[in-house]
């Protein structure tokens, strides 16, 4: 009875489900898929030709490079973009002094409380302190970005598929819309105050190009600043900002999976000498 | 325990016969996983994965109590709240990708532990009831994974919720009200991350109270073994201390490896990079995608695109809780005298060349946008999925005639079951 039932189910989910299937193949075979300008134009990311020095199992941070791109990220990125999860403390891990820290927090302003009046204020931040928005609300964000809200950078780099080649290639991707794109996809070319980048998701990207020349910023490390240089400079300080256990965590895994590599070999020589005897073993 | 054989605990120590009179816990240990357990000696490494299983549940318990030390469950401060963890907390990013990848590779241990089960038919009798509460078991987990996923409050979190929480909709009549009483709202808002983490933090217990039972179970009628055939003497058996606990050590170690790989070099890999952008009821993401664990039965609900008679969306839901709800019916459905997959040659051909492809297509499907030709791809898929337990199955196991089966376990490792008695006069004997 019980497999009569189920037999009849079966053929039942079975029978929809084909049903479902004919319909569809039906439609796909009768209908052309358009193409989209997404599916045509759009581009892996990729990051700099030769890597990131965080790369691969054994990579570490390049400290000179990460305060490269924490100065790119303060005198470009900073004007728009807020970076809610990093508080000013954090930047003694990129090779700052305790001073130097110090110095560094007291040249933001924060909101605080008169604590004479209790009126609210602006006072210069402490180390403590998280890095302050450049806009007081998403509102005012809106407003002053033609309604696109600049997205938080803490976790950009995690936050999407290979995220620091995405950062690398979004900012050096920018170019002229193609021909092609303007002839086969009239409604995909840019809207007015849209740029266009085959990196981003749909091509047409509020952002202005933030790096547009070579010398845009001025290095203290003597390093030329090439819009390529500083576009993989922020990169890897974004990384950094997105994951800033990163190096400590590919670190810690070596000695951990050495350890139970160990374990584990002990496990099996002693796993083979329990049951060594056991093929004719007969209690 | 229920061998006849099984070995009575008799402690030798004072201070153990004291326990033992008193509180027959060292009785205990004995018999389940000591020298007091018989278990056929002939057990693969497919036998290792209930032990792995037990295992990342105590370790998701261990780190999943230690971050909700630190975590809140408010809409505001949620997202935060894992940044905190993951930057300030001392080896908070180690917890967290512990817990995180934990509950990934708990799925694919208990997947392998369930197809085990059905290549070797665990599930026939006399251990329906252990096959039934371990369907129960997965059931939990499943619901306990969604709600996990759901607390760090990240794009995937609020939509996955949103889609998951949806499918009660479908439901006639009652479906509307019922899901907004589920959510405590319209949407999944506060109300629903608060009772989520609430249940998050239950279930795992009653998930532990079922996986006891699914062991006393167990204890029953002892462990199944890749012949099949069950224990006859107590020359097919070895005690499950040291042989197992020994070989489980090994199997632990090979998991560990791999598993802290995953944590320590990949730790993302599993997850969607939605999940670090915070939730925002404003922005769909591009492609809604549940965790991967959950892909098969994904692609089975978004397989039915067709209203035949019920809605679509209604065929999908259905469909999707009858993928797991039919294991329940497995120890009724296969009628076949003969348990293990090694001496059923058809039923054999069927689970290799139809069932785990089709799993491993309905994974890739599950992933995959909800396009052409993903759709069609798991509507063939999905179709096989039934008819392989609801349609093939019965019918195989009454018309197919098994290989001959070993007269017992001995003979099966070692032979001949007299070659295992004179090999101790003759130990030179293989």
């Amino acid at each position: 009875m019980i497999r009569l039932v189920g037999i009849l189910i079966g053929l039942g989910f079975t029978f929809v489900v084909l049903l479902a299937f004919v319909t569809g193949a039906y439609t796909w075979s009768t209908e052309e898929v358009a193409e989209t300008a997404e599916s045509v134009f759009h581009e892996t990311a990729h990051g700099p030709e030769a890597g990131y020095s965080f790369d691969g199992p054994f990579g570490t941070w390049d400290l000179a490079q990460l305060q490269r791109g924490y100065q790119v990220y303060k005198e470009v990125c900073s004007a728009c973009h807020s970076l809610n999860y990093v508080a000013i403390r954090d930047l003694e891990q990129l090779g700052y002094s305790e001073d130097q820290v110090k110095a560094e927090a007291a040249s933001f302003q924060v909101p605080g409380i008169n604590p004479d009046t209790g009126e609210d204020t602006m006072r210069p931040a402490l180390p403590t302190d998280y890095f302050p928005s450049p806009y007081p609300n998403s509102v005012a964000a809106a407003a002053a970005n033609n309604n696109a809200i600049p997205p938080d950078l803490s976790l950009m780099t995690k936050a999407r598929h290979h995220g620091s080649d995405y950062v690398y290639s979004l900012l050096t991707g920018y170019q002229e819309v193609p021909a092609q794109l303007r002839e086969e996809f009239p409604d995909a070319t840019p809207a007015p105050g849209l740029y266009y980048n085959p990196y981003f998701a749909n091509l047409n990207l509020a952002m202005a190009p933030p790096l547009t020349a070579d010398g845009q910023v001025t290095y203290a490390d003597g390093t030329e600043a090439t819009i390529s240089q500083m576009a993989q400079d922020v990169a890897a300080f974004l990384t950094w900002t997105a994951e800033p256990q990163l190096i400590k965590r590919k670190q810690t895994g070596w000695p951990v999976l050495g350890f139970l590599l160990f374990a584990t070999i002990l496990a099996w020589l002693a796993k083979k000498q329990i049951w060594a005897g056991a093929k004719r073993r007969k209690d | 325990m229920s061998f006849p054989w099984a070995k009575e605990y008799t402690p030798k120590h004072p201070v153990m016969r004291f326990f033992d009179e008193k509180l027959p816990l060292p009785r205990f240990v004995y018999n389940a996983v000591g020298a007091g357990y018989p278990v056929p000696r002939n057990l693969s490494y497919f036998w290792n994965f209930g032990v792995l299983a037990g295992f990342f549940l105590m370790l998701q318990i261990v780190t999943g109590v230690v971050l909700a030390m630190h975590y809140a469950a408010n809409t505001e401060v949620a997202f935060g709240t894992v940044e905190h963890i993951m930057r300030d907390v001392n080896w908070g990013w180690l917890m967290r990708y512990t817990h995180a990848n934990g509950a990934s590779f708990f799925f694919v241990v208990v997947y392998i532990h369930i197809f085990r089960g059905l290549f070797y038919a665990s599930y026939k009798p006399p251990r329906e009831m252990i096959w039934l509460l371990g369907v129960t078991i997965f059931l939990l987990m499943m619901a306990t994974a969604f709600m996990g996923y759901v607390l760090p409050w990240g794009q995937m979190s609020f939509w996955g919720a949103q889609v998951i929480t949806g499918l009660f909709e479908a439901i006639p009549v009652v479906g509307p009200p019922l899901k907004t009483w589920l959510l405590g709202g319209f949407a999944p808002d506060n109300a629903a991350l608060n009772r989520f983490f609430s249940l998050h933090f239950l279930l795992p217990f009653v998930i532990l109270g079922a996986v006891i039972l699914h062991i006393w179970a167990l204890h029953i009628p002892g462990s199944s073994n890749p012949t099949g055939v069950e224990v006859k003497s107590e020359s097919d058996t070895l005690p499950f201390h040291p042989y197992y606990t020994a070989k489980d050590g090994f199997g632990l170690g090979v998991a560990l490896l791999v598993f802290f790989t995953f944590v320590f070099f990949l730790p993302n890999a599993l997850g969607h990079p939605d999940n670090y952008i915070e939730a925002n009821p404003l922005s769909t993401p591009a492609h809604i995608v549940p965790e991967w664990y959950f892909y098969p039965f994904y692609a089975i609900l978004r397989a039915f695109t067709f209203d035949f008679i019920l809605p679509a969306k209604l065929w999908g839901v259905l469909a999707m809780f009858s993928a797991i709800l039919v294991w329940f019916f497995l120890p009724w459905l296969d009628k076949s005298p003969v348990r293990s997959g090694h001496y059923r040659p058809l039923f054999r051909k069927f689970f290799w060349f139809g069932l785990i492809p089709v799993m491993a297509v309905l994974f890739y499907c599950g992933g995959a946008p909800a396009e052409e030709p993903y759709v069609m791809i798991s509507q063939i898929a999905t179709a096989y999925y039934f008819l392989h337990f609801l349609v093939i199955l019965p019918i195989v196991s009454s018309i197919e005639r098994p290989d001959p089966l070993p007269f017992s376990i001995t003979e099966a490792v070692l032979g001949s079951d007299d070659e295992a008695a004179a090999g101790d006069a003759a130990p030179t004997a293989a």
